[in-house]
């Protein structure tokens, strides 16, 4: 890079970077071009170009050459440590340059005097989270407090955009959007698949032809080296541990500097940190990250691997956004990575200078996961990422934001619709939609009209509409907030630290006595006490590893597409391992391997039952629930279905006889009743439903400090489901629930176009016995726990069970139900 | 007149449905407890706009108890309007329902509970504060130390374990003595039995008639789950 001086910076900016032995990047100097010309940006960068100081760099030295008090530069972050992270680098150059400026920060912890004394007098640069933002915005002087705004810069916008947190936030930014008309936007980001849906997201117009948003792209750093690890081991047929390999993991760690080793879940963590420490004979410093430890142990691993003390980490997603560590000189993958966008951020945690390529190893558990990995490096090199398409905003998003700015000012309905359609998820908002949840805001929205004379929101003579009271301010201000999980618990060491939190669930199905792995020992559960679940180290039998909600990411579209073509193709095997190529090859010989375009389905028989084998590769969550779907056009076809077993390539149903009909079967109608009937009746409609009632504010979202003593009656979300469900089917909330479910976990829409793809390109294959390419799923059947509708009779069985040891002195034993004429 | 019962209470055999009442056949008499009618509109009051069918929804299930058991009294044990001004809140449509259900049975009873000390008048039926039948007590909340009682007020949940899961529904808890019932109405919550509000007025060994998928499971104390904290 030519080492001149540059028009674009002030004298102490470019003193500054030659202070430092540096020169501005070329994407740095575009970021200031942008905002001379008073253009928003997206920067799309990899990570450790100075991203972040190019998104600073035009507010700083406008700062400089212009000193004023207000504030100037909102930063948001989807992370509150982030955010934090943030703040604290930026104070160096900022001292350096010896600016005139204050930056503090604002988040959930930031406490109420604070908050007070920040909207009184703001200082030029504030750091903050979307959820932030909207209590901010929510104020009657928002206007003041943004009145002197110039730049808003939202990070790693990738990772909010099409998400409901980046829908809150884009509501925000249409509010800033009217209170501060001369602030541009800045949106830094990862590479993606889809530069346009950003810019779109970026602009004031909602979207991607708005015209006012500049693209900016950082330079690619030099290509990865990625490498699939062939093992000596023979490979497994099934499983997601990659235990057979971690041996050579092991001494790959050994030959670096610091590695970092991906896995896919919590669960895998805690397994695969395990497994490396009985290897560990050199006692290497190999520390674990993920979410569900206490902050404070995840910050003492962040501060030892930023000081360069530990060898390897290993990690979930927990470590996929922000903190940059330039030491780490390999990434390591354990299990297939599910997406080739998800691959590149990993592998771009590594060597940071961008000079040197970041070295990689993925390591594959089983066959079908060789496939994955050999297709995800293809997309790499190829640069094809996985693109998904936008969905739109969420309505009960939309109804939080609406009682929001009724608590800033009143609004007119017409004003808040043509603001909202700014926002890209919502640039789509029919009118009558707007008013329906306007309505649900206001009085409930419901078909039976007797709630007229309750309001949140009424309207006035002068046509705006205006909170009813002080009491719904505060209510708004308690439930702000798109996050909703489920409830965890702490983990506390026998009445000493805080290791950790788990999900409810899962202590739930302890007993004292039992053990679990968690934080990377052995645990033994003794019992909850005060909200916490007590544990002690050590204990004996079959530990449990906590299973957490969501931990496991279906394989995207795209990959699969890759893995579908390469199966089809054998000119593509000579680079799979000889067990891989082998296997394919039997396949070949005693069914047929699945075409590219086409749909497989082998049927055999197995101990007495008729085996159906469905080779669609979308992914577990569709399968699921082609599982569902296909088991009750079974039933009706009387082919008597048993159970099924889905992974993310295949999908296995057993049943007593096999259908004869298969076009019939997989028609794609079965997406009309069935799958509404389903949806109604799965737990996954009724957890996002009470995901809705949460932001919608139905329910109360429950405070740490003010949980509900025993005593007190807890009230379900379920209970307003069924009763909502039944008699008021077409209400807003419902609706935006079952918006939620199809477009959120987007298995259905791929479900749809899967079954239109392989319409009429069914290949059946009838065989004596099970083919190769079925033997991994059939290995996952008794691995998977029994789910929805056995329950009924796992209940009886359990009942049954006990009826002889139960107290027989309280009545004869038998079944209990009691259906009776009078 | 044929049937199976599972709790035997002095003397008097009981069954309890699914649906969360108990029919006691020989006084051809049915039992429900918290039918908390207007919950919701409750809610709605203070800003919290939970759906208004919660009222319709009880009753459509109460009414479909009548239809199918024909009972020639009911008993409500209390609870059954959530609060004082609940009844001007009802909907036209859903006071119409309620008394043309109280019409078709011959005694109809509302034995009087903490959200409803003083049941609105103009609904049809008896109201008590306490009632006693033959050898047995109905009262809203259990007494402690009495036998023979059918009370509501706690509504009752309980949890099992079964492999891969954790069932958390209504029940009837049952220690040979007492009876208490579950919560009838479509909004009520619950508390779980092993909470000492519930577990510190019954036997040390009792047992829960649980209410999951349109049956009643039976299982002792011994099996139960804990709520956290």
């Amino acid at each position: 890079m030519p080492d001149l001086p540059s028009p674009l910076l002030p004298a102490n900016v470019q003193g500054w970077f030659r202070s430092r032995g540096w020169a501005p990047h070329p994407h740095q100097l575009a970021m200031v071009e942008a905002a001379e010309a008073g253009d928003s940006a997206l920067l799309i960068a990899p990570t450790g170009g100075g991203k972040t100081l190019a998104g600073f760099l035009p507010s700083l030295i406008d700062l400089a050459e212009r000193p004023r008090d207000g504030l100037h530069t909102l930063y948001i972050s989807p992370l509150k440590a982030l955010a934090v992270d943030i703040q604290r680098n930026l104070e160096d150059p900022i001292a350096e340059m010896r600016l005139p400026i204050r930056t503090e920060t604002r988040t959930g912890d930031t406490p109420e005097s604070k908050r007070r004394r920040q909207r009184a007098h703001p200082p030029q640069i504030l750091m903050t989270t979307p959820e932030s933002l909207a209590l901010m915005i929510a104020y009657a002087d928002a206007a003041a407090l943004f009145r002197h705004l110039r730049c808003v810069i939202v990070d790693e916008l990738h990772a909010l955009a099409g998400t409901k947190r980046g829908d809150l936030l884009a509501l925000g930014l249409a509010r800033l959007a009217r209170l501060a008309p001369r602030a541009r936007r800045v949106g830094l980001s990862a590479t993606v698949a889809e530069p346009a849906q950003l810019l779109a997201w970026l602009s004031r117009t909602g979207r991607a032809e708005g015209g006012d948003v500049r693209l900016v792209t950082g330079r690619a750093g030099a290509s990865a080296e990625v490498e699939i690890l062939t093992s000596r081991e023979r490979l497994p047929w099934a499983g997601h541990m990659a235990v057979h390999a971690l041996k050579e993991v092991y001494q790959r760690i050994r030959a670096h500097r610091t590695t970092l080793v991906f896995v896919n879940t919590r669960a895998q963590a805690e397994l695969v940190f395990q497994e490396l420490w009985r290897l560990n004979d050199d006692s290497l410093p190999i520390a674990l990250h993920h979410g569900s430890l206490a902050a404070e142990q995840r910050r003492k691993v962040e501060a030892a691997m930023a000081a360069g003390k530990l060898r390897a980490v290993v990690a979930t997603s927990s470590l996929d956004l922000g903190i940059d560590w330039a030491a780490v000189d390999l990434v390591v993958q354990i299990g297939a990575p599910k997406g080739a966008s998800r691959l590149v951020q990993r592998i771009g945690r590594a060597n940071h200078r961008l000079d040197e390529p970041s070295r990689a190893l993925l390591v594959p558990a089983n066959r079908f996961e060789v496939l994955e990995c050999r297709a995800a490096v293809d997309a790499v090199a190829a640069m094809s990422l996985d693109g998904e398409r936008p969905r739109p905003g969420g309505l009960d998003v939309l109804a939080q934001h609406m009682l929001g700015m009724a608590c800033a000012e009143p609004f007119r309905p017409d004003d808040l619709y043509d603001e909202v359609v700014c926002a890209a998820p919502y640039a789509g908002l029919a009118r009558d939609e707007f008013d329906d949840v306007l309505d649900f805001v206001a009085t409930g929205g419901y078909a039976l009209g007797n709630y007229e004379r309750f309001h949140r929101l009424k309207m006035r003579e002068d046509g705006r509409m205006a909170v009813a009271g002080p009491a719904v301010a505060r209510q708004y201000r308690m439930n702000v907030g798109t996050i909703t999980q489920e409830a965890m618990l702490r983990v506390r060491l026998n009445r000493g630290p805080v290791l950790g939190e788990v999900e409810e669930h899962f202590i739930q199905g302890l007993t004292p006595g039992h053990t679990f792995v968690f934080a990377g020992q052995l645990l033994k559960f003794l019992g909850i006490r005060e909200m916490e679940a007590q544990v002690a180290k050590g204990g004996s039998g079959e530990p449990k590893v906590p299973a957490y909600a969501g931990g496991r990411l279906p394989l995207t579209t795209a990959l699969a597409d890759r893995v579908r073509a390469m199966l089809a193709d054998p000119a593509q095997w000579p680079g799979l391992p000889e067990d891989v190529q082998e296997w394919l090859r039997l396949q070949r010989w005693r069914s047929v391997l699945p075409a590219h375009d086409g749909l497989l389905v082998e049927s055999f028989p197995k101990a007495g039952k008729r085996f159906l084998v469905v080779y669609a590769f979308e992914g577990r969550n569709a399968h699921q629930t082609l599982g569902m779907l296909l088991t009750r056009r079974m039933e009706r076809m009387g082919c008597g279905p048993l159970g099924f077993v889905a992974t993310d390539y295949v999908l296995a149903v057993w049943s007593l006889r096999t259908p004869k009909d298969m076009d019939g079967l997989f028609d794609q109608d079965m997406l009309g009743d069935d799958l509404e009937a389903w949806m109604d009746e799965s737990s996954m409609l009724r957890r996002t439903f009470r995901n809705v009632a949460l932001i919608t504010g139905v329910i109360d979202r429950r405070h740490p400090g003010q949980e509900k003593s025993g005593r007190q009656v807890t009230f379900s979300s379920d209970l307003i489901y069924d009763v909502l469900r039944k008699h008021d089917p077409g209400h807003v909330l419902l609706r935006a629930t079952r918006a939620d479910a199809a477009g959120g976990l987007t298995d259905v829409r791929r479900l749809s176009d899967f079954l239109a793809r392989v319409k009429g390109r069914i290949t059946h294959k009838d065989l004596d016995r099970i083919s190769p390419l079925a033997v991994p799923v059939i290995l996952e059947i008794g691995r998977e726990r029994v789910d929805g509708s056995a329950t009924d009779e796992l209940l009886e069985q359990a009942a049954a069970d006990l009826v002889a040891e139960a107290m027989p002195e309280l009545g004869s034993p038998g079944n209990s139900q009691g259906r009776l004429a009078l | 007149m044929t049937m199976e019962t599972t709790m035997t209470l002095r003397g008097v055999a009981l069954a309890p449905d699914p649906s969360g009442a108990l029919v006691w056949p020989a006084e051809r008499t049915l039992v429900v407890a918290d039918l908390h009618l207007e919950k919701g509109s409750a809610f709605a009051a203070r800003g919290r706009m939970l759906p208004p069918y919660d009222t319709r929804a009880t009753l459509d299930r109460l009414a479909g108890l009548v239809e199918r058991l024909a009972p020639e009294r009911v008993v409500c044990l209390g609870d059954s309007f959530h609060d004082r001004r609940a009844a001007g809140r009802m909907e036209a449509g859903d006071v119409a329902r309620l008394r043309d259900l109280t019409g078709r049975v011959a005694d109809w009873l509302w034995v009087t509970g903490n959200h409803d000390p003083e049941p609105p008048e103009g609904f049809g039926g008896r109201i008590l504060d306490d009632l006693a039948l033959g050898p047995l007590t109905f009262r809203h909340e259990a007494v402690p130390g009495a036998v023979g009682e059918l009370s509501g007020h706690l509504h009752p949940v309980a949890a099992v374990l079964v492999p891969g899961r954790r069932v958390r529904e209504r029940c009837f808890a049952f220690d040979g003595g007492k009876l208490i019932l579950p919560a009838f109405g479509a909004y009520a919550g619950g508390l779980n039995v092993l909470d000492p509000a519930v577990s510190g007025l019954l036997a040390e060994r009792f047992e829960v008639h649980l209410l999951a998928r349109g049956k009643v499971h039976r299982f002792p104390r011994s099996r139960l789950s804990p709520d956290k904290a």
